[in-house]
């Protein structure tokens, strides 16, 4: 997974990490990976729901030194 | 020096002025020069536009000449850039002129682009040009009963803006006393209201007080304008009898055609406000990929940043500040009150009871504008 573009959301609160990773989800091909990095506690979760719910895939989604790092590949 | 401003929205109107006082000795010894180069010989204050879709101002208040905004000593012209040579400092511009520069200032902003979603620009009405905002008033007096819903393109600039429009909607319905005929639903592309949590959990009981229905990861995907039927990336849909959009923006097709940044946004340090690879390039305002709200507050704030390194470059020889993330934003409540959201890159908005006296400041502030964007607010 080297090859994921980094979408870096740490520190933001407007727009925010997850229209951050939308943004750059509707500039993506379908196949990309997608990294998003975020300090928002709540993105371990509400990145998950949205992506599970439009139909895209998590590859992995771990928090690591208080940053999650969330990897997700564009399904359609 | 060779300082060069590609850009005459808010945030380089601004950093032109700003470093035209910071400078001025060095300009009267001909040891710097600032030149300006815009698309436009006018200059917007584009959250008017809101206003004139409410019929609370008319197009004509939202303008001044750019180069009345403008110190005299900064050579301005109305010349947009359509090439830049970044590797050899120079750019090129539409009549074929070339400008060398030692400094350059991107400011070239963002644009609306509905077309992004089949059926948008059709079947919604915005409020993003002074033309669909007049429009958007004329349907919105039109209207007598059924749905207006509220949809949110991404990315989109003023964050702020859906939830302002909402509250400006359910005033004006209900001062046409019709509140009571007319179902306002608000669909919104994350799991919240807003993006800004804090905003979120205030504007959440205030949307169940007025009886506004939302529904959360709502991404529009297509516009079926013939049966009058929004739908979402998420498989819902919506019927409405008025629709009213937050189209998707891109950074400005010069960019995108240069190759300076994916989707029209240039790659650029959140710090110092230098575009990734280029350190005598600076970049501000809505052109950035930062995740930073793109809004002319927030231009207004880099621009502060970016005129006060750059005349400590000139002075001293190095920069002398960072941007914090800085962002104030006014939110109008609906159309005698209001409150704000001031946040940066480490502490979240602490927002307030919305108050009458912060609707007249901003009522204020859309005059005191003409000031602040001349460099003196």
């Amino acid at each position: 997974m080297s090859d994921s573009k980094i979408v870096d959301a740490r520190d933001t609160f407007c727009p925010g990490p997850l229209m951050e990773l939308i943004t750059h989800m509707k500039q993506s091909n379908v196949g990309d990976t997608l990294e998003l990095l975020s300090t928002d506690e709540g993105s371990g979760a509400d990145v998950p729901e949205w992506v599970n719910k439009v139909g895209h895939e998590i590859l992995s989604n771990e928090k690591i030194d208080g940053v999650w790092h969330i990897k997700i590949r564009k399904a359609k | 020096m060779r300082i060069l401003v590609v850009g005459g929205g808010t945030g380089g109107t601004i950093v032109a002025n700003n470093l035209a006082r910071r400078l001025s000795a060095e300009i009267r010894t001909r040891k710097v020069r600032i030149t300006m180069l815009s698309a436009s010989d006018r200059h917007m204050y584009q959250p008017g536009l809101l206003y004139v879709a409410f019929g609370q101002m008319t197009p004509d208040q939202l303008y001044r000449d750019q180069a009345s905004l403008l110190e005299e000593c900064i050579d301005f012209h109305v010349d947009p850039v359509e090439k830049f040579d970044l590797d050899h400092n120079k750019v090129t511009t539409k009549s074929g002129k070339v400008h060398e520069y030692d400094i350059l200032v991107i400011a070239t902003g963002s644009r609306i682009v509905p077309e992004q979603i089949p059926g948008m620009a059709e079947g919604a009405d915005t409020f993003y040009s002074e033309a669909s905002a007049v429009k958007m008033f004329k349907r919105l007096r039109e209207i007598e009963e059924g749905t207006v819903a509220v949809v949110v393109g991404v990315p989109h600039k003023c964050p702020i803006a859906p939830v302002e429009l909402i509250f400006g909607l359910h005033d004006y319905f209900k001062a046409r006393g019709i509140r009571d005929k007319i179902k306002i639903k608000y669909h919104y592309p994350i799991g919240r209201i807003h993006t800004i949590k804090e905003v979120a959990t205030w504007a959440k009981p205030e949307f169940e007080r007025m009886g506004i229905e939302y529904e959360t990861l709502f991404n529009v995907s297509e516009v079926d304008v013939e049966n009058k039927v929004v739908r979402s990336e998420e498989g819902t849909e919506t019927q409405y009898d008025m629709l009213i959009a937050i189209p998707p923006h891109r950074g400005m097709e010069v960019i995108e055609q240069n190759n300076l940044g994916e989707g029209g946004w240039i790659p650029t340090d959140r710090f110092k406000l230098t575009m990734n690879g280029h350190d005598n390039v600076y970049v501000l305002g809505d052109t950035t990929n930062l995740p930073v709200s793109k809004t002319g507050s927030a231009a207004h704030f880099e621009a502060e940043v970016v005129s006060e390194n750059i005349a400590s470059i000139v002075k001293i020889g190095v920069p002398v500040r960072d941007y914090d993330g800085k962002v104030y934003c006014f939110i109008e409540t609906g159309h005698d009150s209001a409150t704000y959201a001031m946040f940066n890159y480490q502490n979240p908005p602490d927002l307030k009871s919305p108050s009458k006296p912060m609707h007249w400041f901003k009522m204020a502030y859309n005059q005191m504008y003409w000031t602040s964007v001349r460099g003196l607010l």
